[in-house]
C-alpha cells in the first residue's frame, strides 16, 4: 500500500438512479473519493452512458470485470439487489476492498454515520439500512441515549414515483430490516417499521414519523425533557450536515404516560426529508437519504484507511443549490 | 431501500393454477344454493370503532352468534391489519393472534378471515395467522398500489388460504385504473378482488360502474366484491348496486361497527337482500339477534352519520381516521371536521394516521395565529 496516496477509488455497482445519484454525490461533496467505475450487466443502461460521459470508466460486463482489473477501487458501492451482494461480497472481501451495501443484504453491520459509524470504522463490509432506517434511527438514537426506549416505531411515508420495483417486490425487507435497525442502531428494546406509499401528485415530500415509549418522568415538562430535546435537535443537525434537506418538520410532542401504553409516556418526533436534487427530484427524499449517507459513510472510511483527513464538504459550505448540470432527466419518473 | 431489483424468487410462488371452477367452488355460483357471500367484519372493522380494545369473551360471543346466523366468513384482526397495533393505529387490548384462534376454536362453519396490509404486516405475520387457523387471507394496498401485494399473495396461496385482494379507497382511481390494479393481483393470485370504499365516498353508480371494470377485467378468473361504508349513508345501496353489476362477495358489519360512520350493517343487508329475492344463506331471525342482543350491549357508542364521519365521506378520507382525529381535535384544541377536511385535501391514505398530528398542529398554530390578530371570527367566535 501506498503511503503517499491522499486519494482514494470507487466503483459504483448497479448504474441505475441510485447508482447515479450516488456518483454526482461522490464527485460534489468528496475529495477523498474518486468515482472511477461505474458496473452494469445491460450495455444499453443509460446509467452507464451518463458515468462513461463524465470521464467514468463504464462496463456492462459485470463485477467480473472489475476485479479483472490491475487497478482495484479501495472502496465498491453495491447498488444491486441483496441476492446479487451476497454473491459479490466474498470476492470484494478477498480483493480486500471495502464494500458499502445500499441493498438489504446486511452482510455486515448496519450503519448509520451519526450514529455507530465510529465503531466500524475498519469493517470490510458495511450496510446502509434502509431508506427509512437512516432517516430515522438517528431520531431514535438521540433519544436512547438520554432516557431508556422501551419500544420505538416509525412509520415512513414515501410518494409512489419514488418507490421502484425491487421496493415494491420485497415490501417486507423494508419493515423487517428497519425494525431490527430501530433496536441495533437506535438502542430501542424493541423496534417497529411501517411503510406507506401514497400516489398523491405533486408527490409528497418523504415523511418520517418517530413514536419513542419513554420514562414517565420524560413525558412531563423538566429537565429531563429538556434534555431528550436538545438530544433530538442536535442530532437533527448531525444528520443536516450531509442531508440537507432533513428537517423536523414540528416539534417533538411529548405525550403523558398511559396504562395502555405499560405506564410509559411517548415522544412523537415528526421528520420530513427534502431530496438534494442532485440527479433524483427533490420529493424523492427516501433516495437522497441513503445515498448521502452512503457517501458519507465511504469518504469517512476510506479517509480512515489513508490516513487522511476527510474533506467532506458540509451542506453549508455546498449551500443547498442541486447542480445545474445534473438535473433529473426530464420527464423520467424516478422510480428506481 | 436499496434493493433496486425484481429478482426473478421474488415472483410469487403459486401452488397451483386457479381454475374458474375452483374459485366457484368457494362461492355463490349459479344454481348453488346462495346468490352471494358476505363476509362480517364486525371483528376487524369493528376494531377501529372499538379502539381495539376487542375482548377473547367478544369474540366468541359475536363469533357464534354470526357462525349460528349462516355467515360463512368472519373477518378477525387488528382493525389496520395484522400487525397493527401500534402507537400510530392504537395498541390491541388482546393480541390479535389469541383473538384468531379463539374465533378459530368458536366456529363451527364459518371460515375465519384475517386483513394485511403490506408494508404493515409482513408473510411472517400471514404465517402465524395461518398457524392460528385462518383459512381467508385478504391482502389490501391502496388502489393503485397493488404491486406492493404480490408477495403476500404468493404466500397466502403457498400456505393454501382462500385469498381476496382489498383496493383500498377505490373512489380515487377511476374504473380503469381499478381494472388494471385488480389484475395485477389476480395474477398474482388472488381469488377475488374488492372493491373497497374506505372512505365511503362512492356515490350510487360510481361503486357500481368500478365493479363492472374490475369484473370485466378479472371476472373470468376470480370473482369481484364490494366493501362500504356509511358516511354518505349508502353502504347498502351500493352494495345492491354492486350485486346487480355482478359483484358476489359482500362485506357487513353487525350494527356497522366499524371506521367512520360504519360499514354496511350486516343485519340490514341480510334483510335488504331478503326482501329482493336474493339467497345469501343468513338467517334473518338470528342474524338480527346477533346485532341487538349479542354486539349492541358491548360497543360504547354506535358509529354514527356525524358531521365529522360525512366530512370523511364527502372529502375521501379513510374512514379510519375519525377517532383518531377527534382524539387530536381534544388534545390541539382545533375541531375533528377540519383536521379530516385537510386530509382529505392533502391526498393522505390509509395507513397515515400520524399525518394527523401535523394537521393538527398546523392547525392550532393558525388558529393561534387568528387570535394573536384579533380575529375572533376566523376563529369561529360568533
Amino acid at each position: 500500500m501506498s503511503t503517499t496516496r491522499t486519494t482514494g477509488t470507487a466503483a459504483i455497482v448497479g448504474p441505475g438512479n441510485i447508482g447515479t445519484d450516488l456518483m454526482f454525490k461522490l464527485m460534489r461533496r468528496s475529495d477523498v473519493i474518486e468515482p472511477r467505475y461505474m458496473i452494469g450487466v445491460d450495455p444499453a443502461s443509460d446509467g452507464l452512458r451518463r458515468a462513461a460521459s463524465v470521464g467514468l470508466r463504464a462496463s456492462a460486463e459485470g463485477v467480473d470485470w472489475l476485479l479483472a482489473q490491475d487497478e482495484l477501487p479501495d472502496v465498491v458501492f453495491e447498488c444491486t439487489s441483496a441476492k446479487a451482494h451476497e454473491a459479490n461480497a466474498p470476492r470484494y472481501a478477498e480483493a480486500g476492498i471495502l464494500a458499502i451495501d445500499l441493498t438489504p443484504a446486511a452482510v455486515g453491520p448496519y450503519l448509520c454515520p451519526p450514529v455507530n459509524l465510529d465503531f466500524n470504522l475498519d469493517a470490510p463490509n458495511v450496510n446502509m439500512i434502509t431508506c427509512g432506517g437512516q432517516a430515522t434511527t438517528p431520531m431514535v438514537k438521540a433519544v436512547s441515549s438520554v432516557v431508556p426506549v422501551t419500544y420505538a416505531e416509525i412509520v415512513a411515508s414515501i410518494s409512489s414515483r419514488s418507490a421502484g420495483p425491487g421496493t415494491r417486490a420485497n415490501i417486507d425487507e423494508f419493515t423487517e430490516t428497519t425494525s431490527e435497525a430501530l433496536r441495533v442502531v437506535g438502542g430501542a428494546d424493541r423496534g417497529k417499521a411501517i411503510v406507506i406509499l401514497n400516489p398523491v401528485e405533486p408527490p409528497l415530500m418523504m415523511r418520517n414519523s418517530v413514536f419513542c415509549a419513554i420514562p414517565a418522568e420524560a413525558g412531563e415538562p423538566g429537565e429531563l425533557q429538556d434534555r431528550v430535546l436538545a438530544s433530538i435537535h442536535a442530532m437533527v443537525a448531525e444528520v443536516q450536515d450531509y442531508v440537507p434537506g432533513y428537517h423536523l418538520r414540528a416539534d417533538p410532542q411529548f405525550d403523558h404516560a398511559r396504562e395502555l401504553w405499560n405506564g410509559s409516556a411517548r415522544v412523537f418526533v415528526p421528520i420530513e426529508v427534502k431530496g438534494r436534487g442532485d440527479y433524483l427530484p427533490d420529493y424523492a427524499g427516501n433516495l437522497d437519504i441513503i445515498t448521502a449517507a452512503a457517501a458519507r459513510v465511504g469518504d469517512l472510511m476510506v479517509a480512515h484507511r489513508l490516513g487522511v483527513a476527510s474533506t467532506w464538504k458540509s451542506s453549508s459550505e455546498l449551500g443547498d443549490v442541486p447542480d445545474p448540470l445534473v438535473g433529473a432527466p426530464a420527464g423520467a419518473p424516478a422510480g428506481v | 431501500m436499496g434493493d433496486m431489483t425484481i429478482r426473478p424468487e421474488d415472483a410469487p410462488v403459486v401452488t397451483h393454477e386457479v381454475t374458474e371452477s375452483e374459485v366457484l367452488a368457494h362461492t355463490p355460483a349459479p344454481g348453488g344454493e346462495r346468490d352471494l357471500r358476505i363476509t362480517d367484519s364486525t371483528l376487524r372493522d369493528g376494531s377501529h370503532a372499538m379502539q381495539h380494545q376487542f375482548t377473547e369473551e367478544q369474540v366468541r360471543g359475536v363469533v357464534h352468534a354470526l357462525d349460528a346466523a349462516g355467515v360463512q366468513v368472519i373477518e378477525v384482526s387488528h382493525g389496520d391489519g395484522l400487525g397493527g397495533s401500534s402507537f400510530n393505529y392504537g395498541f390491541s387490548k388482546v393480541d390479535e393472534m389469541r383473538l384468531v384462534a379463539a374465533a378459530v376454536d368458536e366456529a363451527t362453519q364459518a371460515k375465519i378471515a384475517v386483513l394485511m396490509l403490506p408494508g404493515l404486516g409482513t408473510v411472517h405475520d400471514l404465517k402465524n395467522a395461518h398457524a392460528a387457523g385462518a383459512s381467508v387471507a385478504r391482502i389490501a394496498t391502496h388502489c393503485t398500489e397493488a404491486d406492493v401485494s404480490i408477495q403476500h399473495f404468493g404466500a397466502a396461496r403457498a400456505l393454501g388460504m382462500e385469498t381476496v385482494g382489498f383496493l383500498m379507497l377505490s373512489h380515487k382511481a377511476a374504473p380503469a385504473k381499478l381494472a388494471e390494479q385488480a389484475r395485477i393481483m389476480v395474477d398474482a393470485g388472488a381469488q377475488c378482488v374488492y372493491v373497497v370504499d374506505s372512505a365511503g365516498a362512492l356515490v350510487l353508480s360510481d361503486a357500481q360502474e368500478r365493479i363492472t371494470a374490475v369484473l370485466d377485467e378479472v371476472g373470468a378468473q376470480a370473482q369481484v366484491g364490494f366493501h362500504g361504508h356509511q358516511n354518505l349513508s349508502l353502504g347498502i345501496a351500493n352494495s345492491v348496486l354492486a350485486y346487480q353489476a355482478g359483484a358476489r362477495q359482500i362485506d357487513g358489519a353487525l350494527c356497522a361497527l366499524g371506521a367512520g360512520a360504519g360499514n354496511s350493517p350486516t343485519e340490514v343487508l341480510a334483510a335488504t337482500f331478503e326482501r329482493m329475492g336474493i339467497r345469501t344463506g343468513v338467517d334473518l331471525g338470528e342474524v338480527l339477534s346477533a346485532a341487538e342482543d349479542v354486539v349492541r350491549p358491548f360497543i360504547p357508542r354506535l358509529p354514527w352519520m356525524d358531521r365529522a364521519s360525512i366530512t370523511q365521506g364527502y372529502a375521501g378520507v379513510y374512514s379510519s381516521f375519525l377517532l383518531h382525529a377527534e382524539r387530536a381535535a381534544e388534545r390541539y384544541d382545533v375541531p375533528a371536521h377540519e383536521i379530516l377536511a385537510k386530509v382529505g385535501e392533502y391526498g393522505y391514505v390509509g395507513g397515515q394516521e400520524d399525518m394527523i398530528i401535523d394537521i393538527a398542529l398546523q392547525l392550532a398554530e393558525e388558529r393561534h395565529q387568528l387570535v394573536e390578530l384579533g380575529d375572533l371570527a376566523g376563529i369561529g367566535v360568533r
